[in-house]
């Protein structure tokens, strides 16, 4: 399907999920409820006219204080059988949980928890969700807005060894001697 | 520069009051052609590290052909890449793991102060936790100077203290 029929087609199958469909340069987007997201998703991967057998990428998008709702999660979907893609996003609250996709797409495990550890949105029915990319001692969520960019937590003692520092001196000058 | 090798050679094989001090270095001769590294490759400096240790630039010209894969049999630590912060516990331990004498070489930027990534998981340089000997600039460097650098190094090997106790 051309992106234009794929979200014609959507609203015309799903008119009680209230979605909203648009073409943005020349790829079909949906914008769902977090709370339809779940019938969504599925309906996309079991019915044979949309048969989205790949989940591309998600990804999190943070507005921080641009928008009141701050998340957006944005899922790639892709059909080896037709041939067409579809962007779903969804927009999620600080407080609010979204559905886990791991049932139907099992790389929807690493993409939320590399969400969770990222952005910090939680993902509900998740069989394991820990950080994928940064260290367990690590506080906060750094690709949120509101971390510091500079703010560094390191897991070992940052510092030059005083007795080396000396050796390294004593050594530099006799390499530079005249 | 004079002729080290030669030097020490001859002097070695007369018997005096400079014994001790020409011992180090003959031993520093012995040393530095005689490097074993171990490369701690994490990042797109590798492929320079490749280009300069096979044929075409060939570190083993300099004694320091051979490469290792345990820090034990190894004396020089060739950081090559950048280190994260959830990686430095690691390179620290397998700088601690090496035995004496020891050097570390800082490959490129990102091993030297962290390159471009200065975020929240890229560690600042790996002289924040190990103690660095030769610093090798370049995005990544190019062999040249990366010889360069194993020269200094050498050189470096040379003119220090190697106790023997």
């Amino acid at each position: 399907m051309t992106p234009e029929t794929l979200i014609s087609q959507l609203t015309q199958d799903f008119p009680e999920l209230g979605l909203s469909v648009r073409v943005d340069k020349g790829h079909a987007v949906v914008d769902v409820a977090v709370e339809k997201l779940s019938l969504l998703m599925q309906a996309m991967k079991d019915r044979p006219e949309y048969d989205f057998a790949m989940l591309m990428d998600l990804t999190a998008v943070d507005w921080f204080e641009k928008r009141s709702v701050r998340f957006d999660l944005v899922y790639h979907l892709y059909s080896v059988e037709h041939n067409h893609r579809l962007r779903v996003k969804v927009q999620v609250g600080e407080s609010q949980h979204a559905p886990t996709s791991t049932k139907l797409w099992p790389i929807a495990d690493w993409f939320e928890r590399e969400v969770w550890d990222l952005y910090g949105i939680r993902f509900d029915g998740h069989p394991n969700l820990k950080r994928i990319m940064m260290y367990e001692e690590f506080k906060g969520h750094p690709l949120r807005k509101d971390y510091p960019y500079d703010k560094r937590q390191p897991l070992i003692e940052e510092s030059w060894p005083v007795r080396n520092l000396q050796i390294h001196m004593d050594e530099a000058k006799k390499i530079h001697r005249p | 520069m004079v002729n080290l090798e030669k030097s020490v050679l001859s002097d070695l094989l007369i018997p005096g009051a400079y014994y001790t001090t020409k011992l180090d270095r003959a031993m520093g001769w012995a040393r530095k052609y005689s490097i074993f590294m171990y490369p701690f490759v994490t990042a797109c400096c590798g492929m320079e590290y490749m280009s300069v240790a096979s044929a075409h630039y060939d570190i083993d010209r300099f004694g320091a052909g051979l490469p290792r894969f345990s820090p034990r049999q190894a004396d020089v630590l060739m950081v090559v890449g950048t280190v994260s912060q959830k990686l430095a516990p690691i390179m620290r331990r397998v700088y601690d793991q090496m035995c004496e004498p020891k050097w570390v070489i800082a490959f490129g930027a990102c091993a030297s102060v962290g390159g471009p990534y200065d975020n929240y998981s890229t560690l600042q340089g790996i002289d924040r936790i190990v103690p660095v000997d030769i610093y090798i600039p370049g995005c990544p460097p190019r062999p040249e100077i990366v010889i360069d650098g194993l020269m200094k190094l050498q050189e470096k090997i040379q003119n220090q203290k190697h106790p023997l106790i």
